[in-house]
């Protein structure tokens, strides 16, 4: 107890003591120190040098949804910092776990706009969980372990520790306890009794129930909670986008995506059904379409942890603040056993009609260029629907939700509630790195691959095996989609020139093939996914192809165009 | 539409640097103007005290405090109507004291409205007064036929009606369950 070590040394010990084994950073003056001290933990820690540190930061976001424990990112004071910004942000919309440390200038200088410093516990405060400026080395392990707790906690989010570097040199003596309480904080309430039973009176006496749920279910680990749910009160279901894969694609109650691109039977139900009870969702625009009409003929249980997101947008007639396993565990001990099997084949019909308006022809399309859901759909049969999809933003992102198929959870990786172009690439990296056995498979668009495509540099020296699938349309897709239905199609700026991707794949040392024909892709993509190693798959598809089924902007979610110009039929 | 009140939000807060940025951004994120904001102790040891006034609906103040709370360092916060309060607010008025004394009126106006001097010399004379908004602003516009050189007014202090602090019986249950999280 009375040796002492500098902050640094007592920096990398408490991630350790954390359970951290893997970093995502980039070095610079005032973090010099720590990348110094990491010399003598290198066989404890992988660091992953990014080329840029949003890099680092969406790789640390794959890496946390796709383990759930928190990504760990290190970057210096001042650009470094900035740099992370976006993360941020998307991390906390999408309440991803993550601790991110940077550099600051020695506290002496603090406030005098010295070289590189830039405020970061003011820039960030509003976007993180929590924020803390480490100042003196004797906060170091303190600041860690409350960092650690909050972000993995309640409902998950980043936390930023602002190091200055004289906490980074000074000595300290060090002993680690992990937080395990904090007075202001109440990460797990406990559901309240009264909300339980009026829940369970509405589901027991419902003749039409509807679950839609979302990422509260995967990160609560409740997917086996709610299969057992849906079973015994035997209620259909439509996931979120970040819900995909919390529930297995074939699961027999499972109605597939809700939303502006979502499936056409969870969306027309929403507004048919009695009693909607919503788990682990937040009622984000992209899922309700307009407020005013969504579900107003339902009565609407709301479970969330965060109990600042319920009566957020919609006032539910019960609100159940609480963790959704032990929630649904409870509901599912109190509720009847039941049957609602009108109800459910009901949703067969809607079912009927989008597959053959619109999916037959998008994953098997006769004749002409390779669609995107083809693409995607290929990759779920040739990977037995077990690999790990991760998406940038854009149609690239609603074909992969749409058309992936998942057997196992936390097997969907996309940026949804800031939908961040250039997430993907990045993110792809995380996720292989954390889940080295799994297949990472990552569908991006020719845009958003050139928001981060220095990360290939990544992929080259650290050897990640991470299957790349571009669909390549030669248009920022999603943006024209827009412009060629609400603009007149005046494709202003979105068509994009695009560099030759065999030679910057050869490059980097990264193993490519071009398909433009519908007979090849089957055997491209059973060549990637062949064996462990980074590939760059060049899918030529079909250049001005629309997202369908669509609910326009300003309309509800019953409203919904299954082509260019045709509407879903009541 | 549901009525616009005026709001009293009385804020419990751990001391940490930074905080009452991020709070008054969640008003400011949602275009609710803080009318005013006092910050200082509490009556607990180490507990912070924010109040601030604002304009809303229900509704609207209701979530604005959800989100408040969620901010890692609130220990709790409540709402208020005034009714539901005993508050203050301290104004105070410079006035060219030639002018005061001209007008005759420095007796009356100081009984009338509880005020008091709290400096006079030859050139101004500054005005204390206590009380409501609208008391302050009363006096305020009276003043104005003399002259008003400066003035300024305080952010609401505010005690509820509850017995103690409200926050105690929360902090009292936290301390019970810090105690089984110790033991397990
Ligand atoms: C950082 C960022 N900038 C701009 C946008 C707006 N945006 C959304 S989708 C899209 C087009 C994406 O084009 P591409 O990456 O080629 O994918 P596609 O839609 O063609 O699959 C744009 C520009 C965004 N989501 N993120």
């Amino acid at each position: 107890m009375n040796k002492t070590i500098t902050g640094s040394e007592a920096m990398w010990l408490s991630l350790i003591a954390e359970g951290v084994d893997t970093v995502f950073g980039y070095p610079g003056g005032q973090i010099i120190p720590v990348y110094d001290t990491l010399c003598d933990f290198e066989d404890r820690i992988r660091h992953i040098l990014v080329r840029h540190e949003q890099g680092a930061i969406h790789a640390a976001q794959g890496y946390a949804r796709s383990t759930g424990e928190p990504g760990v990112v290190i970057v210096t004071s001042g650009p470094g910092a900035t740099n992370v910004i976006t993360g941020v942000v998307d991390a906390m919309t999408d309440s991803t776990p993550l601790v991110v440390i940077t550099g600051q200038v020695p506290s002496a200088a603090l406030g005098t706009d010295a070289f590189q410093e830039a405020d970061v516990t003011g820039l960030t405060g509003p976007i993180t969980k929590w924020n803390y400026q480490i100042r003196r080395p004797e906060e170091i392990a303190w600041a860690i372990s409350r960092a650690f707790y909050i972000a993995r906690t309640g409902r998950p989010g980043p936390v930023v520790l602002d190091f200055t570097k004289d906490a980074q040199n000074g000595k300290t003596e060090f002993s680690y306890e992990k937080c395990k309480f904090i007075r202001s904080y109440i990460p797990n309430p406990k559901p309240s009794d009264q909300a339980i039973d009026k829940a369970i009176a509405l589901i027991d006496n419902a003749k039409k129930p509807l679950v839609v749920f979302g990422q509260g279910v995967t990160i609560s680990g409740a997917g086996k909670e709610l299969q057992a749910f849906l079973e015994k009160a035997d209620i259909p279901a439509g996931a979120t986008m970040l819900g995909l894969s919390a529930l297995p694609s074939d699961f027999p109650l499972y109605q597939g995506m809700i939303g502006m691109h979502g499936n056409v039977a969870p969306n027309i139900k929403t507004n048919e059904c009695d009693v909607l009870i919503a788990v682990g969702m937040r009622f984000s625009d992209r899922v309700t379409g307009t407020v005013s009409t969504y579900a107003k003929q339902a009565k609407i249980i709301h479970i969330d942890i965060d109990n600042a997101e319920l009566g957020k947008i919609i006032t539910p007639e019960v609100a159940i603040c609480g963790d959704a396993k032990k929630v649904l565990s409870i509901l599912t001990e109190k509720i009847q056993k039941n049957s609602h099997e009108a109800w459910v084949k009901s949703f067969d019909h809607c079912r009927e009609v989008e597959r053959k308006k619109v999916i037959d022809m998008e994953i098997s399309g006769g004749e002409g260029p390779i669609r995107m859901g083809e693409a995607v759909a290929m990759v779920a049969d040739v990977s037995g629907d077990k690999a790990v999809i991760v998406t940038d933003v854009g149609q690239n992102q609603l074909s992969a939700a749409r058309y992936s198929r998942f057997t196992k959870g936390r097997s969907f990786i996309t940026s949804g509630g800031l939908g961040t172009m250039g997430f993907g690439l990045p993110a792809a990296i995380g996720a292989k790195i954390a889940t080295p056995k799994k297949q990472v498979c990552l569908f991006v668009g020719d845009g958003g691959i050139q928001m981060t495509i220095q990360e290939l540099g990544t992929i080259m020296q650290e050897h990640v095996g991470v299957k790349i699938v571009l669909l390549n349309n030669n248009w920022l897709g999603n943006v024209r989609q827009w412009q060629e239905m609400f603009f007149d199609r005046r494709y202003s700026q979105t068509r994009m020139l695009n560099p030759d991707y065999k030679l910057i794949a050869e490059a980097y040392g990264i193993r490519y093939r071009a398909v433009e024909d519908k007979k090849d892709l089957r055997k491209a993509v059973t060549e990637m996914l062949s064996d462990d190693e980074p590939f760059l798959l060049d899918v030529h598809v079909l250049e001005e192809s629309n997202i369908m089924p669509m609910i326009p902007p300003g309309k509800g979610i019953d409203q919904i165009m299954l082509n260019e110009k045709e509407w879903y039929q009541k | 539409m549901e009525e616009i009140k005026n709001y009293t939000v009385i804020i419990y807060t751990e001391n940490q640097i930074g905080l009452l940025a991020q709070i008054s951004n969640i008003f400011t994120r949602r275009s609710m103007s803080i009318w005013s904001l006092s910050a200082g102790p509490s009556s607990i040891d180490g507990i912070h005290n924010i109040t601030i006034t604002t304009d809303a609906t229900e509704r609207r103040i209701r979530e604005a405090v959800r989100q408040i709370e969620k901010r890692v360092d609130v220990i709790k916060a409540f709402f208020y109507v005034e009714d539901q309060l005993v508050y203050r607010e301290l104004a105070m008025y410079k006035v060219p004291t030639g002018k005061l004394l001209d007008s005759g009126e420095l007796e009356s106006l100081l009984s009338k409205y509880n005020a008091r001097i709290v400096e006079m010399n030859k050139t101004f004379t500054v005005i204390q007064k206590t009380g409501y908004t609208d008391e302050t602003q009363a006096l305020h516009d009276e003043l104005k036929n003399i002259g008003v050189l400066q003035f300024v007014r305080s952010g609401r202090v505010a005690i509820s009606r509850t017995m103690q602090e409200p926050v105690f019986k929360f902090l009292q249950k936290r301390e019970r369950e810090k105690e089984k999280i110790n033991k397990s």
